[in-house]
Protein backbone atom coordinates (compact mmCIF):
# COMPACT_ATOMS: atom_id res chain seq x y z
CA UNK A 1 0.00 0.00 0.00
CA UNK A 2 0.94 3.30 -1.28
CA UNK A 3 -1.18 6.63 -0.62
CA UNK A 4 -1.21 9.75 1.36
CA UNK A 5 -3.88 11.21 3.33
CA UNK A 6 -5.06 14.80 3.54
CA UNK A 7 -6.13 17.02 5.64
CA UNK A 8 -5.03 14.69 8.91
CA UNK A 9 -2.64 16.03 11.70
CA UNK A 10 -1.13 14.79 14.97
CA UNK A 11 -1.60 17.09 17.80
CA UNK A 12 -0.14 15.60 20.45
CA UNK A 13 1.77 12.37 21.95
CA UNK A 14 2.59 11.16 25.28
CA UNK A 15 4.76 7.72 26.19
CA UNK A 16 4.08 6.52 29.30
CA UNK A 17 6.62 4.33 30.94
CA UNK A 18 6.66 1.94 34.10
CA UNK A 19 7.99 2.64 37.31
CA UNK A 20 10.31 -0.34 37.19
CA UNK A 21 13.76 0.05 35.73
CA UNK A 22 16.19 -2.82 34.91
CA UNK A 23 20.19 -2.98 34.63
CA UNK A 24 21.75 -4.87 32.05
CA UNK A 25 24.53 -5.66 33.95
CA UNK A 26 22.98 -6.35 37.01
CA UNK A 27 20.64 -8.71 35.15
CA UNK A 28 23.38 -10.21 33.38
CA UNK A 29 25.86 -10.72 36.21
CA UNK A 30 25.44 -14.36 36.62
CA UNK A 31 26.37 -15.52 33.35
CA UNK A 32 28.14 -12.14 31.71
CA UNK A 33 31.11 -13.27 29.88
CA UNK A 34 33.28 -11.31 27.04
CA UNK A 35 30.77 -11.65 24.74
CA UNK A 36 27.86 -10.50 26.83
CA UNK A 37 29.62 -7.18 27.62
CA UNK A 38 30.41 -6.84 23.60
CA UNK A 39 26.57 -7.57 22.82
CA UNK A 40 26.35 -4.38 25.31
CA UNK A 41 28.43 -2.24 23.42
CA UNK A 42 27.59 -3.47 19.86
CA UNK A 43 23.63 -3.74 20.42
CA UNK A 44 23.28 -0.82 23.03
CA UNK A 45 21.65 -2.63 26.11
CA UNK A 46 21.95 -0.52 29.30
CA UNK A 47 18.82 -0.04 30.57
CA UNK A 48 15.41 -0.77 30.53
CA UNK A 49 11.60 -0.84 32.13
CA UNK A 50 8.88 -3.44 32.89
CA UNK A 51 5.68 -3.20 34.37
CA UNK A 52 5.12 -4.81 37.88
CA UNK A 53 3.09 -7.93 37.62
CA UNK A 54 -0.14 -7.39 38.04
CA UNK A 55 0.20 -4.29 35.67
CA UNK A 56 -2.12 -5.26 32.33
CA UNK A 57 -2.24 -2.73 28.93
CA UNK A 58 -4.64 -1.03 29.55
CA UNK A 59 -3.50 0.21 32.96
CA UNK A 60 -0.98 1.90 31.51
CA UNK A 61 -3.10 3.26 28.61
CA UNK A 62 -5.80 4.55 31.08
CA UNK A 63 -2.66 5.52 33.20
CA UNK A 64 -1.91 8.05 29.99
CA UNK A 65 -5.61 9.10 28.53
CA UNK A 66 -6.29 10.59 32.58
CA UNK A 67 -2.93 12.07 32.30
CA UNK A 68 -4.15 13.83 29.12
CA UNK A 69 -7.57 14.82 30.40
CA UNK A 70 -6.58 15.77 33.97
CA UNK A 71 -4.01 18.52 31.78
CA UNK A 72 -6.96 19.53 29.71
CA UNK A 73 -5.00 18.22 26.36
CA UNK A 74 -8.43 17.16 25.23
CA UNK A 75 -12.11 16.86 26.98
CA UNK A 76 -14.06 13.41 26.99
CA UNK A 77 -16.49 15.01 24.32
CA UNK A 78 -13.82 15.59 21.74
CA UNK A 79 -13.05 12.29 21.27
CA UNK A 80 -14.75 9.84 18.56
CA UNK A 81 -12.84 7.22 18.41
CA UNK A 82 -9.80 4.89 20.31
CA UNK A 83 -7.85 2.60 18.20
CA UNK A 84 -5.70 0.76 20.54
CA UNK A 85 -2.75 -1.71 18.98
CA UNK A 86 -1.30 -4.34 21.14
CA UNK A 87 0.34 -7.72 21.18
CA UNK A 88 -0.92 -8.45 24.95
CA UNK A 89 -4.57 -7.58 25.27
CA UNK A 90 -6.18 -7.33 29.17
CA UNK A 91 -8.16 -10.75 27.55
CA UNK A 92 -9.11 -11.85 24.43
CA UNK A 93 -12.75 -10.20 25.58
CA UNK A 94 -13.62 -7.54 26.24
CA UNK A 95 -11.30 -5.64 24.37
CA UNK A 96 -8.54 -3.02 25.80
CA UNK A 97 -10.03 -0.31 23.76
CA UNK A 98 -13.59 -0.74 25.58
CA UNK A 99 -11.92 -1.12 28.85
CA UNK A 100 -10.16 2.47 28.42
CA UNK A 101 -14.03 3.84 27.03
CA UNK A 102 -15.43 1.99 30.50
CA UNK A 103 -13.01 3.23 32.77
CA UNK A 104 -12.58 6.70 31.49
CA UNK A 105 -15.92 7.15 31.21
CA UNK A 106 -15.73 7.98 27.29
CA UNK A 107 -19.42 8.65 25.63
CA UNK A 108 -21.16 5.47 24.13
CA UNK A 109 -20.60 6.86 20.26
CA UNK A 110 -17.30 6.58 20.74
CA UNK A 111 -15.89 3.78 18.21
CA UNK A 112 -13.50 1.26 19.95
CA UNK A 113 -11.81 -0.51 18.24
CA UNK A 114 -8.17 -3.28 18.95
CA UNK A 115 -5.98 -4.22 16.54
CA UNK A 116 -3.10 -6.98 17.35
CA UNK A 117 0.21 -5.96 15.70
CA UNK A 118 4.25 -5.72 17.01
CA UNK A 119 6.71 -3.44 15.94
CA UNK A 120 4.48 -1.99 13.32
CA UNK A 121 1.62 -1.08 15.60
CA UNK A 122 2.11 2.36 15.59
CA UNK A 123 1.82 3.20 11.86
CA UNK A 124 -1.10 0.89 12.05
CA UNK A 125 -3.03 3.04 14.36
CA UNK A 126 -2.09 6.04 12.51
CA UNK A 127 -3.59 4.81 9.46
CA UNK A 128 -6.50 3.71 11.16
CA UNK A 129 -7.25 6.73 12.84
CA UNK A 130 -6.34 8.76 9.83
CA UNK A 131 -9.46 6.35 7.97
CA UNK A 132 -11.41 6.64 11.19
CA UNK A 133 -11.22 10.55 10.60
CA UNK A 134 -13.01 10.49 6.69
CA UNK A 135 -16.19 9.97 8.91
CA UNK A 136 -15.64 12.20 12.06
CA UNK A 137 -15.52 16.03 11.28
CA UNK A 138 -14.44 17.57 14.58
CA UNK A 139 -14.14 14.73 16.52
CA UNK A 140 -10.56 13.34 17.50
CA UNK A 141 -9.31 9.87 17.25
CA UNK A 142 -6.76 8.37 20.27
CA UNK A 143 -3.76 6.24 19.13
CA UNK A 144 -2.84 3.83 21.88
CA UNK A 145 -0.17 1.03 21.64
CA UNK A 146 1.39 -0.42 24.56
CA UNK A 147 2.85 -3.97 25.15
CA UNK A 148 3.73 -5.79 28.62
CA UNK A 149 5.62 -8.69 27.05
CA UNK A 150 8.23 -8.62 30.23
CA UNK A 151 6.28 -7.80 33.30
CA UNK A 152 7.87 -9.45 36.23
CA UNK A 153 8.54 -8.67 39.78
CA UNK A 154 11.58 -7.04 40.66
CA UNK A 155 12.77 -10.18 42.42
CA UNK A 156 11.71 -12.53 40.23
CA UNK A 157 14.98 -14.07 38.26
CA UNK A 158 13.47 -15.91 35.49
CA UNK A 159 15.75 -15.48 32.41
CA UNK A 160 14.15 -13.16 30.06
CA UNK A 161 15.26 -10.75 27.35
CA UNK A 162 17.79 -8.64 28.66
CA UNK A 163 16.56 -5.70 25.72
CA UNK A 164 12.94 -5.92 25.93
CA UNK A 165 10.48 -2.91 27.48
CA UNK A 166 7.58 -2.66 27.99
CA UNK A 167 5.70 1.17 27.87
CA UNK A 168 2.92 2.72 26.12
CA UNK A 169 1.56 5.85 24.22
CA UNK A 170 -0.98 7.88 23.34
CA UNK A 171 -0.97 10.08 20.46
CA UNK A 172 -4.08 12.76 19.26
CA UNK A 173 -5.28 12.99 15.59
CA UNK A 174 -7.14 15.00 14.71
CA UNK A 175 -9.03 16.78 10.98
CA UNK A 176 -7.14 19.57 9.69
CA UNK A 177 -7.89 21.32 6.45
CA UNK A 178 -4.75 23.19 6.37
CA UNK A 179 -2.58 20.28 7.69
CA UNK A 180 0.28 19.02 4.79
CA UNK A 181 -0.28 15.90 3.63
CA UNK A 182 1.01 12.56 5.40
CA UNK A 183 2.85 9.96 2.67
CA UNK A 184 2.23 6.29 4.01
CA UNK A 185 3.27 2.91 2.91
CA UNK A 186 3.09 -0.34 4.12
CA UNK A 187 3.90 -3.74 3.41
CA UNK A 188 3.66 -7.70 4.88
CA UNK A 189 4.83 -11.11 4.01
CA UNK A 190 3.28 -13.79 6.15
CA UNK A 191 5.10 -16.36 4.60
CA UNK A 192 7.81 -15.44 6.92
CA UNK A 193 5.62 -14.99 9.83
CA UNK A 194 7.30 -17.97 12.04
CA UNK A 195 10.63 -15.35 12.01
CA UNK A 196 8.62 -13.71 14.96
CA UNK A 197 5.99 -16.41 16.85
CA UNK A 198 4.99 -16.58 20.35
CA UNK A 199 4.02 -20.16 19.86
CA UNK A 200 1.61 -20.44 23.00
CA UNK A 201 -1.31 -18.27 23.94
CA UNK A 202 -4.00 -18.57 21.12
CA UNK A 203 -6.40 -20.82 20.16
CA UNK A 204 -4.03 -23.39 18.08
CA UNK A 205 -1.63 -23.68 21.53
CA UNK A 206 -3.47 -22.56 24.71
CA UNK A 207 -0.95 -21.80 27.57
CA UNK A 208 -0.02 -24.65 30.01
CA UNK A 209 2.15 -25.97 32.27
CA UNK A 210 3.83 -27.82 28.94
CA UNK A 211 3.92 -24.48 27.45
CA UNK A 212 5.92 -22.94 30.17
CA UNK A 213 8.64 -25.51 30.61
CA UNK A 214 11.94 -23.86 29.27
CA UNK A 215 13.53 -26.41 26.51
CA UNK A 216 16.36 -26.37 23.56
CA UNK A 217 13.82 -26.58 21.35
CA UNK A 218 15.33 -25.60 17.81
CA UNK A 219 18.62 -27.96 18.84
CA UNK A 220 20.84 -24.65 18.78
CA UNK A 221 21.87 -24.81 22.99
CA UNK A 222 19.09 -22.15 23.22
CA UNK A 223 16.19 -22.24 25.88
CA UNK A 224 13.31 -21.44 24.86
CA UNK A 225 9.58 -21.48 26.54
CA UNK A 226 6.77 -21.53 24.31
CA UNK A 227 4.95 -18.76 25.97
CA UNK A 228 7.07 -16.09 24.73
CA UNK A 229 8.38 -14.82 21.06
CA UNK A 230 10.87 -16.38 19.52
CA UNK A 231 12.43 -14.83 16.84
CA UNK A 232 15.15 -15.78 14.31
CA UNK A 233 17.26 -13.30 14.34
CA UNK A 234 19.42 -13.50 11.73
CA UNK A 235 16.11 -13.65 9.03
CA UNK A 236 14.89 -10.39 10.59
CA UNK A 237 17.52 -9.06 10.87
CA UNK A 238 18.21 -9.38 6.67
CA UNK A 239 14.36 -8.81 6.35
CA UNK A 240 15.14 -5.17 7.79
CA UNK A 241 17.96 -4.33 5.92
CA UNK A 242 16.08 -5.90 2.45
CA UNK A 243 13.04 -4.03 2.74
CA UNK A 244 13.24 -1.02 4.84
CA UNK A 245 15.82 0.93 3.21
CA UNK A 246 13.97 0.80 -0.34
CA UNK A 247 10.55 1.25 1.42
CA UNK A 248 12.10 4.58 2.85
CA UNK A 249 13.68 5.54 -0.89
CA UNK A 250 10.10 5.24 -2.30
CA UNK A 251 8.01 7.37 0.33
CA UNK A 252 11.38 10.09 0.28
CA UNK A 253 10.26 10.14 -3.53
CA UNK A 254 6.72 9.74 -3.37
CA UNK A 255 6.69 12.97 -1.10
CA UNK A 256 8.92 14.44 -3.70
CA UNK A 257 11.59 15.00 -0.73
CA UNK A 258 15.25 13.61 -0.18
CA UNK A 259 17.01 12.04 2.59
CA UNK A 260 18.66 15.71 3.44
CA UNK A 261 15.38 17.30 3.63
CA UNK A 262 14.00 15.03 6.31
CA UNK A 263 14.89 16.56 9.62
CA UNK A 264 14.38 13.25 12.01
CA UNK A 265 14.42 9.72 11.07
CA UNK A 266 12.23 8.66 14.05
CA UNK A 267 12.34 4.45 14.07
CA UNK A 268 11.34 1.52 15.72
CA UNK A 269 14.44 0.34 17.63
CA UNK A 270 15.66 -3.60 18.22
CA UNK A 271 19.05 -2.59 18.69
CA UNK A 272 21.62 0.00 18.22
CA UNK A 273 23.82 -2.08 15.67
CA UNK A 274 20.38 -3.13 13.46
CA UNK A 275 19.90 1.20 13.17
CA UNK A 276 23.19 1.75 12.43
CA UNK A 277 23.78 -0.25 9.63
CA UNK A 278 20.18 0.82 8.40
CA UNK A 279 21.69 4.41 8.98
CA UNK A 280 24.56 3.62 6.91
CA UNK A 281 22.74 2.09 4.03
CA UNK A 282 20.82 4.51 3.51
CA UNK A 283 23.27 7.73 4.01
CA UNK A 284 21.33 8.91 6.84
CA UNK A 285 23.45 11.00 9.49
CA UNK A 286 23.09 9.45 12.97
CA UNK A 287 22.44 12.20 14.52
CA UNK A 288 19.14 12.40 12.30
CA UNK A 289 18.21 9.15 13.28
CA UNK A 290 18.26 8.73 17.23
CA UNK A 291 19.22 4.96 18.27
CA UNK A 292 19.34 5.60 22.25
CA UNK A 293 15.38 3.83 23.13
CA UNK A 294 16.66 0.38 23.26
CA UNK A 295 19.53 1.39 25.91
CA UNK A 296 17.66 3.41 27.66
CA UNK A 297 14.07 2.03 28.24
CA UNK A 298 14.71 -1.26 26.21
CA UNK A 299 12.49 -2.49 23.08
CA UNK A 300 8.79 -1.93 23.67
CA UNK A 301 7.61 -3.44 20.03
CA UNK A 302 4.83 -1.25 18.75
CA UNK A 303 5.81 1.99 21.34
CA UNK A 304 9.20 2.40 20.66
CA UNK A 305 8.16 5.01 17.72
CA UNK A 306 6.19 7.43 20.26
CA UNK A 307 8.25 6.53 23.12
CA UNK A 308 11.61 8.24 20.65
CA UNK A 309 9.70 10.90 19.60
CA UNK A 310 8.94 12.07 23.25
CA UNK A 311 12.37 11.03 24.66
CA UNK A 312 14.40 12.40 21.69
CA UNK A 313 12.40 15.24 20.22
CA UNK A 314 9.80 16.49 22.30
CA UNK A 315 11.17 19.95 22.98
CA UNK A 316 11.77 20.97 19.47
CA UNK A 317 8.27 19.26 17.74
CA UNK A 318 6.63 21.45 20.65
CA UNK A 319 8.11 24.68 19.29
CA UNK A 320 8.64 23.65 15.89
CA UNK A 321 7.13 21.70 12.44
CA UNK A 322 9.77 19.46 11.25
CA UNK A 323 9.88 16.92 8.47
CA UNK A 324 9.96 13.42 9.71
CA UNK A 325 10.05 10.07 8.29
CA UNK A 326 8.31 7.46 10.75
CA UNK A 327 9.16 3.73 10.43
CA UNK A 328 8.18 0.25 11.68
CA UNK A 329 9.40 -3.29 10.95
CA UNK A 330 8.52 -6.64 12.82
CA UNK A 331 6.54 -9.36 13.33
CA UNK A 332 4.43 -10.34 10.58
CA UNK A 333 6.48 -9.46 8.66
CA UNK A 334 5.13 -5.63 8.69
CA UNK A 335 6.89 -3.19 7.50
CA UNK A 336 5.43 0.57 7.31
CA UNK A 337 6.66 3.94 6.97
CA UNK A 338 5.54 7.66 6.61
CA UNK A 339 6.71 10.96 6.04
CA UNK A 340 4.78 13.99 7.65
CA UNK A 341 5.25 17.08 9.08
CA UNK A 342 5.38 16.91 12.57
CA UNK A 343 5.40 19.79 14.97
CA UNK A 344 4.02 22.95 17.13
CA UNK A 345 2.09 19.98 19.16
CA UNK A 346 -0.41 20.61 22.09
CA UNK A 347 1.53 18.04 24.13
CA UNK A 348 4.64 16.10 23.75
CA UNK A 349 5.89 14.56 26.98
CA UNK A 350 6.79 11.39 28.40
CA UNK A 351 5.83 10.03 31.74
CA UNK A 352 6.45 7.64 34.55
CA UNK A 353 3.36 6.04 35.63
CA UNK A 354 2.84 3.73 38.66
CA UNK A 355 1.98 1.00 36.69
CA UNK B 1 44.57 -12.13 6.95
CA UNK B 2 46.34 -12.53 10.70
CA UNK B 3 44.56 -9.32 11.32
CA UNK B 4 41.79 -11.39 10.77
CA UNK B 5 42.52 -14.31 12.47
CA UNK B 6 43.58 -12.33 15.78
CA UNK B 7 40.08 -10.50 15.46
CA UNK B 8 38.39 -14.30 15.30
CA UNK B 9 40.32 -15.32 18.47
CA UNK B 10 39.83 -12.57 20.18
CA UNK B 11 35.86 -13.61 19.73
CA UNK B 12 36.14 -17.48 20.38
CA UNK B 13 39.62 -17.89 21.98
CA UNK B 14 39.29 -21.34 22.61
CA UNK B 15 39.16 -22.33 18.51
CA UNK B 16 41.40 -22.92 16.44
CA UNK B 17 40.15 -20.73 13.51
CA UNK B 18 43.10 -21.98 11.11
CA UNK B 19 41.40 -25.98 11.61
CA UNK B 20 38.25 -24.90 10.87
CA UNK B 21 36.97 -25.28 6.78
CA UNK B 22 33.61 -23.65 7.43
CA UNK B 23 33.78 -21.49 10.65
CA UNK B 24 29.76 -21.50 11.27
CA UNK B 25 29.28 -25.07 10.05
CA UNK B 26 31.90 -26.73 12.47
CA UNK B 27 29.93 -24.05 15.73
CA UNK B 28 33.21 -21.70 16.08
CA UNK B 29 30.39 -18.93 15.09
CA UNK B 30 27.24 -18.01 16.25
CA UNK B 31 24.97 -15.16 14.56
CA UNK B 32 25.90 -13.36 17.88
CA UNK B 33 29.79 -13.76 17.15
CA UNK B 34 29.14 -12.44 13.74
CA UNK B 35 27.37 -9.36 14.28
CA UNK B 36 29.97 -9.26 16.88
CA UNK B 37 32.72 -9.70 14.43
CA UNK B 38 31.08 -7.24 11.66
CA UNK B 39 31.83 -4.14 14.34
CA UNK B 40 35.22 -5.34 14.62
CA UNK B 41 35.33 -5.31 11.36
CA UNK B 42 33.89 -2.51 10.41
CA UNK B 43 36.41 -0.26 12.57
CA UNK B 44 39.03 -1.92 11.94
CA UNK B 45 38.56 -1.79 8.15
CA UNK B 46 37.10 1.52 8.62
CA UNK B 47 34.10 0.51 6.47
CA UNK B 48 30.47 -0.49 7.01
CA UNK B 49 29.56 -3.48 5.79
CA UNK B 50 26.55 -3.80 3.92
CA UNK B 51 23.27 -5.04 6.05
CA UNK B 52 22.47 -7.30 3.14
CA UNK B 53 26.28 -8.74 3.87
CA UNK B 54 25.56 -9.80 6.95
CA UNK B 55 24.46 -13.26 6.50
CA UNK B 56 26.50 -16.59 7.34
CA UNK B 57 27.99 -17.79 4.11
CA UNK B 58 30.53 -14.16 4.07
CA UNK B 59 32.05 -15.10 7.46
CA UNK B 60 32.11 -18.69 7.06
CA UNK B 61 36.29 -18.68 6.00
CA UNK B 62 38.78 -16.59 6.01
CA UNK B 63 38.74 -16.09 2.51
CA UNK B 64 34.95 -15.04 2.60
CA UNK B 65 35.52 -13.02 5.24
CA UNK B 66 38.76 -11.03 3.16
CA UNK B 67 36.29 -11.29 0.06
CA UNK B 68 33.25 -9.21 2.13
CA UNK B 69 36.03 -6.68 2.98
CA UNK B 70 36.61 -5.95 -0.12
CA UNK B 71 33.05 -5.61 -1.78
CA UNK B 72 32.98 -3.08 1.14
CA UNK B 73 35.46 -1.10 0.40
CA UNK B 74 38.28 -1.69 3.12
CA UNK B 75 42.01 -2.80 1.92
CA UNK B 76 43.81 -6.04 3.30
Amino acid sequence: MLTKFKGKKITGILGILPENEYDYDEETKEFADRQTKRLKRIMGYGKRRAVKPETATSDLCIYGLNYILKNNWINKEEIGGIVVVTLTPDYFVPHVSNIIQGECDLPKDVVCMDIAQGCSAYLMGLMQAFMLLEHMENKKVLVFTGDVLNRKAKTDKEMQAQFGGDAASVTVVENDEQAKDIYFNMYSDGKDRDCLIMPAGGYRLPRSAETAEFKDYLGDGILRCKNHIWMEGSKVFNFVQKEVPPMIEEILQYAGVSANDADWFLFHQPNKFMMEKLADKMQVPYEKMPMNIVGEFGNSSGSTIPINITYNVANDLLENERVCCLSGFGSGLTWSSALVHLGKLHFCELVTSTC
Amino acid sequence: MNEIYEILADIRPEFDFKESSDFVEDGYLDSFDIVTLVSELDTKYNISIDGLDIVAKNFCSIEAIMNIIRKNGGEI
